[in-house]
């Protein structure tokens, strides 16, 4: 309620079609305030579309929120043309970052954004909610680095929800940073790894021949969702070495 | 039933077959990342902040009656390792035998049709403490403090650690297994008006990355 210190309200929404001719067209590409969405080359029938930070952020107070849809038949790709700083601003409350993606039966969604970096003094909740359709394919990376080279890590909650044909396939919530559940950094949770990232892939053919679990090196691994997905979390000790585990894993899987 | 029905769940002797796992432990001190008491401290506590809370949440909606089958579906989801899902289940396929005979009740028997092969351990823990007269609250203390003691009694044996040490961890983390097995009975009636999306979720990536690696050695003192 305070004109000073509340922050920005955001939301930058994509919707994705087929558009009878083979490819995919988008009828809604609205960005808003600091977040501005580019159409980018097609790739194929690949509608691909960049998220273009136009200001730093998130800060303290600002609520964002990103929605992309991937209708029935549509192919779509984002991806970010920077990583997101989560910062400290003048309002004294958490910024909230909420990402809403729908896959249609038959779409595919390639949500494929650059690292969340959790500044020392920022306050994050970032929420992820995939709904993936029967029949439709989603690709998703994420990936935090907590705080910057060198620098003590913010606090920082990143939830992440997965529905496929509206069972749910995954429910997580990393909490970390000054003030987090105790334990975080310690030996059950991050053991002092300053990055971390996870690629989640739902595709129909899981459903009937699941992946088999697999160690991916000492600290990552592949584990088939209880659903038509598949799971790769990695740890790190900076951004680069997680991106190198999950960069694999795409080329196999993505 | 009062608080000595709660004794008999919680009793480490309770034949449920949790003595044969870790709770990831195992895998911690074979990394080098748990080494003596006071790391062991710091997994138990984080372990009991993430996993814990997640179970001590399903167990207490168990116990308020929310359909084990939801709650299966929500633990499923809430423990994305496949070694972990698998040990869960049979930790609840053995708890289900054990609190059938020790409570015999229709709830149980229902439990055991519909999974054959075992629901998750945390929702059958809530549906055997509704057995034995027991609330929300007793099944998420239970869930709770089983996330630091299981692997603190592990421990001994996989360190050699002196058992005082170990008892004495489980003391110092006493208070903060009072808070989340508040919060977690709280989600739990929460979940009651908002369904199982409002139970914890807690990650513990180190838990879920040592899970599958452990899962693949040859030779291991424990099942998970």
């Amino acid at each position: 309620m305070d004109g000073v210190t509340s922050g920005v309200r955001a939301t930058a929404r994509v919707r994705a079609r087929a558009d009878g001719r083979g490819g995919t067209a988008l009828p809604v590409l609205a960005g808003e305030g600091p977040l501005a969405l580019r159409r980018v080359r097609a790739h194929g029938a690949e509608a691909r579309v960049m998220l273009v930070g136009a200001m730093s952020g998130p800060l303290g107070g600002d609520r964002l929120a990103v929605e992309a849809e991937a209708g029935a038949g549509a192919r779509l790709h984002v991806g970010s043309a920077a990583a997101t700083i989560a910062l400290p601003g003048q309002a004294k409350d958490a910024a909230r970052y909420d990402v809403r993606l729908t896959v249609g039966a038959d779409a595919e969604l390639r949500w494929l954004p650059e690292q969340l970096i959790s500044a020392q003094g920022s306050e994050l909740a970032v929420t992820t909610r995939a709904d993936v359709a029967a029949g439709g394919r989603l690709v998703l990376r994420e990936e935090q680095a907590l705080g910057r080279a060198g620098e003590r890590p913010g606090r920082l909650t990143s939830r992440l929800s997965v529905y496929a044909g509206g069972r749910a396939l995954l429910e997580q919530e990393l909490s970390c940073g000054p003030g987090a559940p105790g334990g975080w950094d310690g030996p059950a949770v991050l053991a002092g790894c300053r990055a971390v990232g996870q690629l989640v892939v739902v595709r129909p053919e899981f459903g009937e021949s699941p992946v088999a679990a697999r160690p991916l090196g000492e600290s990552a691994a592949l584990t088939p969702l209880p659903g038509p997905g598949v799971l790769v979390t990695a740890l790190g000790a900076d951004a680069l070495r997680v991106r190198r585990v999950l960069d694999e894993a795409l080329r196999e899987f993505g | 039933m009062g608080r000595a029905a709660l004794l008999v769940l919680a009793d480490g002797r309770f034949p449920a077959g949790g003595h044969a796992h870790s709770g990831g432990a195992e895998a911690a001190v074979r990394a080098g990342r748990v080494t003596g008491a006071a790391s062991l401290e710091e997994f138990c506590r984080g372990r009991l902040h993430t996993s814990g809370l997640v179970s001590a949440g399903l167990a207490a909606a168990a116990a308020l009656g929310i359909d084990p089958g939801e709650l299966d579906v929500a633990a499923d989801a809430r423990t994305p390792s496949a070694a972990l899902r698998v040990a869960g289940r049979r930790l609840g396929r053995q708890l289900t035998r054990a609190a059938r005979a020790a409570w015999p009740s229709a709830e149980l028997d229902d439990l055991a049709r519909r999974f054959p092969k075992g629901a998750h351990q945390p929702v059958v823990l809530g549906v055997a403490a509704r057995a034995a007269g027991l609330g929300a609250d007793d099944a998420a203390y239970c869930c709770a403090y089983e996330s630091v003691s299981g692997p603190a009694t592990a421990t001994v044996r996989l360190l050699s650690l002196d058992p005082f040490e170990a008892t004495a961890v489980l003391a110092r983390l006493a208070p903060e297994v009072d808070r989340v097995a508040g919060a977690a009975a709280e989600a739990g009636r929460r979940a009651l008006d908002e369904g199982a999306g409002a139970l914890p979720s807690g990650a513990a990536p180190w838990l879920e990355i040592g899970a599958e690696g452990h899962a693949a050695w040859g030779v291991r003192l424990f099942a998970s």
